[in-house]
């Protein structure tokens, strides 16, 4: 026990001393001369941090933190086990009777960060359904947010189509852009699936970057068209119906609110039918699917086509609520960040989307002042969370291992 | 004619870089099936360190009086330094989640990569920066074609590479342990072969390339810039799938093809500069639906794909 305390600490030092090593050269060297003391600073301040967390894991190791641990693990499943008793209504009624009044609660800005992690939430959904549930590795599922978000945006523009028209456009294109990428990569899996849907997400970007006739390049579309509503209104008793353009952010929020619902029912009713049990199956072993007469080709089309119109329906309202697309919000990074919410938050498991979605959009919002070291803190915390909990925060309640996971 | 071969030049200098980063790749996914995203920010990585050290020698007077030996000085001190980092970023990142789902370690390495570009981002700053000029001029005119120095020192960096690579894998002990690994891991375990220090070594080699090619990469167009790692990386990844993954002779062929059709778009199709980047990943999409296993044929245990 001690003996191998000793070593791992011994190993945790040899850790921070190469960790310095590869810090050094990048800011030490600097107008011909070198530096140490803002490399030092840095590392230093790492370098405690790692300490203490490497330290606390060490006592949890070794059962010195029991007497912590214990209590929080028992109130964890007390809790938990009184909301699994409770009836289902108790729990839903108070969260949408908060998040029916959430605007009139708060400010513009919480606004506009719980629309951020509304249009997440649509997002990650959807992707669930293709990586959650059917198992299909996809790195370019932002292109389908993009697809549906030019689709609005130039029909708004060119032909001043209204958004709820549109909104069953674009996720009809965004379907079909699933099919047509889904089609040819279907056959591949795995890491191969991945890299070929990462390609994909690459093309349609840097086709939406070049194609200035159609879509203004990098400059952008601008003048989209806010959605609108008729109101009906009773002047001089006579009955009228009054257009109103929805540009304030509360009622922007109800919108998004609406689909981010329908996608988590949508989501919920795909989840427990035949088609999701068939897309589970293809996820657990696609052979023994096969085998028991799953058409494992046209469910994992049909996956793809279901992911892609909750990201499409999710374009189109970002596009509504910008009123500006440009190619900068469909790069790889945000694919990046919808697969780790879905990850993160647990494979398959719908609350752990949406806790994945809380987490990953609200939290650095908490951190503002940290902004410039949001992205390497995400890209350390994705492969932490591997290491520590790589279910995720709210794991489904079925998940197997993949046949070929195993050597 | 003379544009023509002017373009098959510039076409074999950027293959050999996307041959350098490609083997990184492809002995990785050879020897534990796992993309590793990290590798094109170690390309980066590579890049950046040529340009502090060179920066510092030019302000040392050195670049002056001994240009070419402060660029093979910069290029060793870069490899080990990527070579390091990469061992790092293996031990980690990698060697704990051997054992688990491929969807983890996959992920653990898009963190990896997201991780290491913003640390470069932030340890080294938005823009781009510059190399020192001293090797971007000069060249020759041979028929009518224009070869500049820096073209021949980048083939004859990347030539060198590739042979000493090829003597390595199949002439020495470790790269007769690196391929026994790469073909069964458990049954060269059993005879004695200490899998985790081949792995260290094979990420360490193919990090050591990959800051070749970032040093010439940053020469060959005169600066470099912290996210420069990802398309490159995508397209020597293409190029070890090209030629077939797991096979180290099948990527350096699919870099020089990758590389070649990246040049030859752009100069004959149309728009073809714009769309430069997506040949590459068509080529990739192509490669993959109809000839899963790559023009040289793979080197992957198949219950693994």
């Amino acid at each position: 026990m001690i003996r191998g305390s000793r070593k791992s600490w011994q190993y945790f030092g040899l850790g921070l001393a190469w960790f310095f090593l590869l810090l050094w050269p990048l800011m030490g060297i600097r107008d011909g001369q070198f530096h140490f003391a803002e490399a030092f600073g840095v590392w230093l301040r790492a370098a405690v941090g790692a300490t203490i967390c490497f330290g606390l894991y060490r006592l949890g190791k070794a059962g010195r933190l029991d007497g912590v641990l214990n209590p929080l693990g028992a109130a964890r499943d007390a809790v938990g086990g009184a909301l699994a008793r409770a009836p289902r209504w108790m729990l839903l009624v108070p969260l949408a009777a908060f998040a029916l009044s959430y605007p009139m609660l708060t400010n513009r800005y919480a606004q506009d960060v719980a629309i951020n992690v509304l249009v997440y939430i649509c997002l990650g959904l959807g992707l669930n359904v293709v990586v959650g549930l059917c198992g299909l590795l996809d790195l370019g599922y932002i292109a389908f947010y993009g697809v549906g978000a030019y689709t609005y945006a130039l029909l708004s523009i060119h032909y001043a189509v209204p958004f709820w028209l549109c909104l069953p456009v674009c996720a009809a294109f965004a379907a079909i852009a699933g099919c047509l990428i889904g089609y040819p990569t279907l056959r591949m899996r795995g890491d191969y699936l991945a890299i070929v849907t990462l390609g994909f997400g690459e093309i349609v970007r840097i086709v939406i970057n070049n194609w200035m006739a159609l879509t203004g390049g990098p400059n952008g579309l601008l003048g989209i068209k806010s959605p609108g509503i008729y109101l009906p209104q009773l002047v001089d008793g006579s009955f009228s119906l009054e257009y109103l353009v929805i540009r304030k952010l509360e009622y922007l929020y109800y919108i998004i609110l609406a689909l981010a619902v329908f996608t988590i029912i949508a989501v919920h009713r795909i989840n427990f039918s035949r088609i999701g049990r068939a897309f589970e199956a293809i996820r657990e072993d696609e052979t023994a699917a096969e085998l028991m007469g799953v058409d494992t080709f046209r469910f994992k089309l049909l996956a793809y086509a279901l992911g892609a119109v909750f990201g499409g329906l999710a374009g189109a309202f970002f596009a509504a609520r910008m009123r500006f697309v440009s190619p900068e919000s469909f790069t790889f990074i945000e694919s990046a960040m919808v697969l780790a919410m879905v990850v993160l938050g647990g494979m398959g498991s719908i609350p752990g989307v949406i806790l994945g979605a809380l987490a990953l959009v609200a939290l650095p919002e908490m951190f503002r002042g940290f902004e410039l070291y949001r992205m390497l803190a995400f890209g350390g915390a994705m492969a932490i969370m591997m290491l520590v909990r790589p279910a995720g925060l709210w794991p489904a309640a079925r998940l197997g291992k993949r046949s070929d996971d195993t050597e | 004619m003379d544009y023509l071969f002017q373009q098959l030049i510039n076409g074999l200098t950027l293959g050999g870089v996307y041959a350098l980063v490609a083997l990184g790749y492809t002995m990785v996914y050879g020897i534990i099936s796992l993309i590793n995203f990290a590798h094109g920010e170690i390309f980066a990585a590579g890049g950046y360190l040529g340009v502090i050290l060179l920066s510092y020698m030019a302000s040392q007077g050195l670049m002056a009086s001994h240009p070419w030996f402060g660029l093979a000085f910069a290029l060793i001190l870069a490899m080990g330094y990527c070579a390091m980092l990469a061992m790092a970023v293996e031990k980690v990142a990698y060697k704990p989640l051997r054992s688990s789902s491929r969807l983890s370690v996959l992920l653990s390495a898009l963190g990896m990569s997201i991780f290491l570009q913003n640390g470069l981002m932030l340890t080294q700053g938005v823009y781009d920066k510059a190399y020192p000029t001293e090797f971007t001029h000069g060249g020759f005119e041979w028929l009518g074609v224009r070869v500049s120095f820096m073209q021949i020192g980048i083939l004859a960096v990347t030539g060198l590479l590739l042979v000493l690579l090829n003597a390595l894998v199949f002439k020495t002990r470790i790269g007769k342990a690196m391929r026994a690994t790469s073909q069964d891991k458990v049954m060269s375990a059993l005879v004695g072969i200490h899998s985790d220090r081949v792995i260290s070594t094979t990420f360490a080699i193919g990090a050591a390339l990959a800051a070749a090619a970032g040093i010439m990469v940053g020469l060959y167009y005169g600066s470099v810039r912290y996210d420069m790692g990802f398309v490159p990386g995508i397209k020597a990844f293409a190029a070890a799938v090209l030629g077939g993954i797991g096979n180290i002779t099948g990527a350096m062929i699919g870099g020089l093809i990758i590389g070649m059709v990246e040049i030859l778009a752009a100069a004959y199709i149309p728009h073809g500069g714009e769309y430069k980047d997506v040949f590459a990943f068509v080529i990739l999409i192509g490669v993959l639906y109809f000839m899963p296993t790559g023009i040289m044929g793979e080197n992957v245990d198949d219950t693994r794909v």
